[in-house]
């Protein structure tokens, strides 16, 4: 797999998922400066974590209508792999590469913290590796990060197995109190309607070594090698 | 001609602002009772447009294009 990793001004984990696609993952990854454009066919393009413009207006919006984004929204209407981790979900969200929003947390203050999430997909190009109801320990850092979808979207999300992840307790319970910050449905991951897009807030990157606590995230880009490789 | 706009944001009735709560219990250790709060991002933006028509159909444009989120946002123009 050969993915493009898109850095923004602001943008701060690019380098954690390069590394982790490299190094960890043995595939290929290039960062690209967001002012370069996106000149080459990659595999899979990566919207990583951050602060792109410090979060003026709202998280991601800004970074959502510069240039490159038309590249990369061209890209997923072509089938091209697009993983949007936190503030790259954000960015994606504002795209509208997937329906909803991600705004400011239900308790408005930053969250640092690990979370379970239960995988609801097990299909998609992300979330093959995963057994269905799996549950799997990865970070969150964000303060806003609730999901906030139209009744009518979420209707057709959950109708269209497009929902990934939802925060659960550890024994794979969604519960209100499992909620860290308050999304509609707990849910904290969603698949674009060819699920070629995922979007998550939760950072599969800072969970794919041993030494970091969890491995959970690994099977993301796991299971995005093993998708590009037969197609 | 140079028009001088008036961009107001606001959350949509009936979505969360923990904001404006977590404001409005401020305001209530202070003494002060209140039934409601809303916050809202305010823009003033001055631009060249033909007319007020014209004027307030670009300010709508951009509340369109950036500074609102449909999903949870409202906007109000006032040219001034």
């Amino acid at each position: 797999m050969k993915a493009a990793v898109i850095q923004f001004g602001g943008s701060n984990c690019d380098r954690d998922v390069a590394y982790v696609i490299q190094e960890v993952c043995g595939a290929e990854a290039d960062l690209i400066w967001y002012k370069d454009g996106i000149n080459k066919q990659y595999d899979a393009i990566i919207l990583p974590g951050g602060f792109s413009y410090g979060d003026y207006l709202r998280a991601g919006a800004i970074a959502a209508r510069t240039p490159i984004m038309a590249d990369v929204i061209k890209a997923a209407h072509t089938g091209t792999l697009v993983l949007g981790i936190c503030n790259g979900a954000q960015i994606a969200a504002e795209s509208g590469l997937i329906p909803g929003v991600f705004t400011i947390n239900s308790y408005p203050k930053f969250i640092c913290e690990p979370a379970y999430l239960r995988v609801e997909n097990t299909t998609s190009p992300f979330t093959r590796l995963y057994r269905e109801g799996e549950v799997v320990r990865i970070p969150i850092a964000h303060k806003e990060g609730r999901y906030v979808v139209p009744e009518s979207d979420l209707a057709r999300l959950e109708a269209e197995n497009r929902i990934a992840f939802r925060f659960c307790d550890k024994d794979g319970r969604v519960t209100e109190a499992a909620n860290p910050n308050g999304a509609t449905g707990n849910i904290t991951g969603v698949l674009s309607e060819k699920q070629n897009v995922l979007v998550m807030m939760p950072h599969p990157e800072r969970a794919s070594e041993e030494i970091l606590g969890s491995t959970d995230g690994k099977k993301i880009f796991d299971s995005m090698i093993a998708h590009s490789e037969q197609s | 001609m140079k028009f001088e706009i008036i961009i107001t944001i606001t959350l949509k009735e009936g979505m969360l602002n923990p904001e404006a709560e977590a404001i409005r219990h401020a305001i209530a250790h202070l003494g002060y009772a209140t039934d409601r709060l809303v916050t809202a991002d305010q823009f003033r933006i001055t631009l060249d447009a033909a007319d007020k028509t014209k004027a307030e159909e670009i300010a709508g444009s951009i509340c369109e294009r950036l500074l609102a989120n449909p999903v949870i946002h409202t906007y109000e123009i006032e040219v001034i």
